[in-house]
């Protein structure tokens, strides 16, 4: 480790004095109850969460409305509606009168939050037609797979993911594997790679064992008999699926979409190697605002108005599953 | 039949995710660079991997930080969720919150905003500033593992031990603990995995200075990746298969 | 259970402490834009080791620099980004004395406009940029930037995304000079760009995966900077460069030690050692981008200077135009302007 802990002095002043107050909360309640009180022991932890969770995104909020001089503003807001909004700022001052025929409205940012969405979407999709089959068949207690294939969904998610789709790439590239094993076989090569149906490939690869789990959770500790019943009432197979099975494995449905749904939205990376950065998505875009552009206060703004987005979208999708049955991993 | 065509479909699923991982460990035995032509079987990429300096202190930081990070989280988590268990429904509610809130932000949002912190604070960013990101986002997860197994837990276990003389600290680590064991080892494995396996808040909580295997795979993705990346990952990969092939006959003997 | 965790926590934390050294050198440099057995004997002679650190873009570097001061003892900067440097006091001076090697330095390099007194950089290396483009696919190219834009060619190119070289190529393919703050020449630019990439001649925007590609024949033409371009052709004898009739970008990148840098004097022991001839020839020979270096040419001999990609006759580089610094302000038309050609689907 090299010499990294120089803090500004009032940080170190700032910890000092909220470790003296912990300590000393400790002791008075220590007195006064013989003993630690248990609800404290999560004191540590309401405080690291406080510094390095609700401090941060405050600072997100910070940044969003101040310009770069710190004072207060707007603009970054307006900047996300019209994406060209400093640019013409510039023109204006630049030409005077002239300019105006050259000042446009930047759809930039908004259309990129669209296309993050309609992909997300899309692979939210693919993942629930893909995964709802496997989870079900995966469940169904006459095979007796359902352990072992959990362990098979899960050994792949430990080799990195970027790698994996880095390996995608060496796939579909036009002198990839695929197009050289067409070739030999005397076809044409396609263009596989560098455009959105790689991307969402991509994504559904990295995503779908999201979608295939938390079903297969409900799916399997769903009482078989519920299943038996409706076939003594008369169901034959697919009516029992439609009026038992599927409305039972609803929480994990809408907890599978969560889980896929919300890193897909915020994908980077992916569409760089797959798409060939012919397509940005809104990760890719708020990633080149803070490390290209250098460009916090525009960046905080997109970052806010992303989460902002995945609160709304995950309280709609509570609301569809209220108590929250869906555990996901857990 | 349909139980052919049942596991004639999982098979393709599986081959679906299986292909990059094949196509990977191939690749880690190609005698050349190249990603699509293949020069013969060599372990060259693996006799280059023991000299690389830049993978084998990636290696380390990716290690190290992991260990660590499981080791604080645990800590930090146990001891937080034994506490929201034994608080009264407002405070409970609130720290709840606390402990979801980081799950539905989304990893992007999460790095930028603990790399905004770091930058506000003037912490230079590194070593430090990741393990402690590291430790931010793990801790939730151990939390939520174990919680569940301290409300699965007979209440009176605790009580009784205190009617049979044992002190309020005596009952705790010998009753509590060990009671919600396998929920505190849970969550200590999945802080490993998620901490080995971060890219996104690692990318933007350190410098180009300390990097960890995927933050050093995204640079070297650009140019091409070095073929001993995928001998390490392979090699990982092998490591982790014999490691849950041990852990499982274990578990069937002490059945 | 207990012992075995102990021992972990001990071994997690001697690990990092294991690779540090007393002296080191932090360097931050473009991807694959160095011998890296140049280093190796770097620190073998000098004892000081060398953490070693990429980047892609200029613009990318900047922003590392300027969000981590004192992190960074030596970057290798272009010629405009060392005048903003400069501008924004975030160069230090240098110590020439330490720099005995300095005289190896082309005289034509000296005192240039991006840093007139000569004081905070040292030429690294320069080169121009152009298009590589693979023989067996284009038997004849016509030699201008019009070829990027040719319907015919569908799904074939590989722009690069740098913002200032795609944007630079586009106005100097437009007959305007690649530092306009003309708004109206920027938008016809603008343009180009787009009706490139809806025409469907741009394969992919990226920057350093395109070597390989084109090596391993992915598509026909690419632009490309002249020393990746001589690289790749070093590994597929059926690519070929050339700089358009147009003109186009040429460029030095610099040496530059950031201010706030906590192992100053061992970077300009790295800055010497890398301006030593022979080391310089080692680097040049590996990177293949043009010298700087007097006594490297020397050694290189009619290698270097018959070869028209490192050395490109006068007239190409008469033809040619360096980059400036375009303040902050008005990059913020470049940028959104870049975004807008990135964004079109």
């Amino acid at each position: 480790m090299r010499a990294d802990m120089t803090l500004p002095w009032w940080a170190w002043a700032l910890m000092a004095a909220g470790f003296v107050v912990f300590i000393a909360m400790l002791t008075v309640s220590i007195r006064r109850n013989g003993g630690i009180r248990r609800p404290l022991f999560a004191s540590p932890y309401a405080l690291w969460m406080i510094l390095f969770t609700v401090l941060p995104v405050i600072l997100i909020g910070y940044y969003a409305l101040t310009d770069a001089n710190g004072a207060f503003t707007l603009d970054n807001f307006r900047a996300f509606w019209d994406s060209n909004f400093a640019s013409n700022k510039v023109i204006l001052e630049a030409m005077g009168e002239a300019g105006e025929a050259y000042i446009t409205r930047g759809t930039v940012n908004v259309d990129t939050l669209g296309y993050s969405l309609w992909m997300a979407f899309e692979c939210t999709l693919i993942c629930l037609v893909l995964g709802y089959p496997a989870a079900l068949f995966m469940a169904d207690r006459n095979m007796k797979l359902g352990p072992t294939l959990v362990v098979l969904f899960i050994i792949p998610m430990w080799m990195n993911f970027l790698l994996r789709t880095i390996a995608w790439m060496s796939l579909l590239e036009d002198s990839g594997l695929i197009n050289t094993l067409l070739k030999a076989m005397g076809f044409q090569g396609v263009q596989l790679m560098y455009n959105s149906g790689a991307v969402l490939l991509g994504m559904v690869y990295n995503f779908l064992p999201f979608m295939v789990f938390p079903i297969y959770t409900v799916l399997s500790k769903m009482d078989i008999r519920l299943s038996e019943a409706a076939a003594d009432l008369g169901c034959n197979g697919v009516q029992t699926l439609y009026k038992v099975t599927m409305p039972l494995s609803l929480p994990g449905v809408i907890s599978g979409i969560t889980m896929v749904f919300m890193p897909s939205v915020t994908t980077f990376f992916i569409p760089r190697v797959l798409g060939g950065g012919n397509t940005m998505m809104f990760g890719d875009l708020i990633e080149s605002k803070f490390l290209t552009e250098g460009n916090w206060n525009v960046g905080s703004a997109l970052s806010l108005i992303m989460m902002l987005l995945i609160l709304v979208s995950l309280s709609i999708l509570r609301k569809a599953d209220p108590n929250g049955e869906g555990g996901g991993i857990a | 039949m349909k139980k052919f065509l049942k596991r004639f479909y999982l098979g393709i699923i599986l081959i679906f995710l299986y292909v990059p991982i094949v196509v990977l460990i191939i690749q880690s035995f190609n005698a050349g660079r190249s990603r699509a032509k293949w020069e013969g079987f060599s372990l060259r990429w693996y006799g280059e991997l023991f000299h690389d300096q830049r993978i084998l202190s990636a290696l380390n930081v990716t290690i190290s930080i992991a260990v660590l990070a499981m080791i604080f989280a645990t800590i930090l988590g146990t001891l937080a969720a034994i506490g929201i268990y034994s608080m009264k429904k407002r405070p409970q509610a609130i720290m709840m919150t606390l402990t979801t809130l980081p799950n539905t932000m989304p990893d992007i949002v999460t790095g930028i905003s603990l790399m905004l912190l770091f930058l506000f604070t003037r912490v230079p960013v590194g070593y430090v500033t990741m393990l402690l990101a590291h430790i931010t986002f793990d801790t939730p997860y151990v939390i939520l593992s174990v919680l569940p197994k301290l409300k699965q837990m007979n209440k009176h276990i605790y009580e009784a031990a205190l009617d049979l003389g044992a002190t309020p600290t005596y009952a705790l680590t010998h009753v509590i603990i060990p009671e919600c064991m396998p929920g505190i080892i849970t969550g200590a494995m999945l802080a490993f995995t998620l901490s080995l396996d971060d890219f996104t808040i690692s990318y933007f909580t350190t410098t180009p200075l300390v990097q960890n295997l995927s933050t050093l795979i995204y640079s070297a993705a650009r140019r091409g990746i070095e073929p001993s990346l995928n001998a390490l990952s392979a090699l990982m990969f092998v490591a982790l298969l014999v490691l849950l092939l041990i852990v499982n006959r274990r578990t069937a003997e002490s059945n | 259970m207990k012992k075995l965790i102990l021992m972990a926590m001990v071994f997690a934390l001697l690990l990092p402490v294991c690779a540090s050294a007393d002296e080191v050198v932090n360097v931050f440099n473009w991807e694959d834009y160095i011998d890296e057995s140049v280093l190796k004997m770097f620190e073998e002679e000098t004892g000081i080791h060398v953490n070693y650190m990429n980047f892609t873009t200029n613009e990318d570097m900047i922003v590392q620099i300027e969000a981590h001061p004192g992190e960074f003892d030596l970057c290798f900067p272009s010629d405009y980004i060392i005048e903003r440097m400069i501008a924004k006091g975030m160069a230090a001076e240098i110590n020439f004395d330490n720099i005995p090697n300095f005289d190896q330095v082309l005289p034509h390099l000296l005192n240039p406009d991006y840093d007139p007194t000569n004081q905070y950089s040292v030429p690294y290396m320069w080169g121009t940029v152009g298009i590589l483009y693979n023989k067996t696919m284009i038997a004849d190219p016509e030699r201008s930037w019009h070829i990027l834009w040719d319907e015919q060619y569908q799904n074939s190119v590989f722009m690069m995304d740098s913002i200032r070289d795609s944007i630079g190529v586009t106005l100097k393919y437009l007959g305007y000079s690649l530092n306009t703050r003309e708004v109206p020449e920027l938008m016809a630019a603008k343009n180009k760009l787009i009706e490139q990439k809806t025409s469907g001649v741009v394969k992919a925007y990226q920057v350093d995966e395109t070597k390989d590609k084109m090596v391993a024949g992915e598509a026909p033409l690419a632009l490309m900077w002249s020393g990746d371009a001589q690289y790749a052709i070093d590994l597929n004898d059926d690519l070929d460069y050339f700089v358009p009739q147009e003109g186009s970008n040429i460029w030095v990148d610099g040496m530059v030690i950031p201010a706030g840098a906590q192992n100053k004097e061992n970077a300009e022991k790295l800055i010497n050692f890398l301006c030593r001839p022979d080391i310089a020839q080692m680097n040049c020979d590996y990177i293949r981008y043009s010298s700087v270096n007097a006594g490297a040419i020397e050694l290189m001999g009619e290698d270097y200077t018959s070869n028209y990609v490192m050395n490109p006759a006068q007239e190409v580089i008469d033809n040619c135009e360096f980059f400036h610094d375009i303040d902050d302000s008005f990059r913020a038309v470049y940028e959104s302007l870049w975004m807008e050609v990135k964004n079109t689907k």
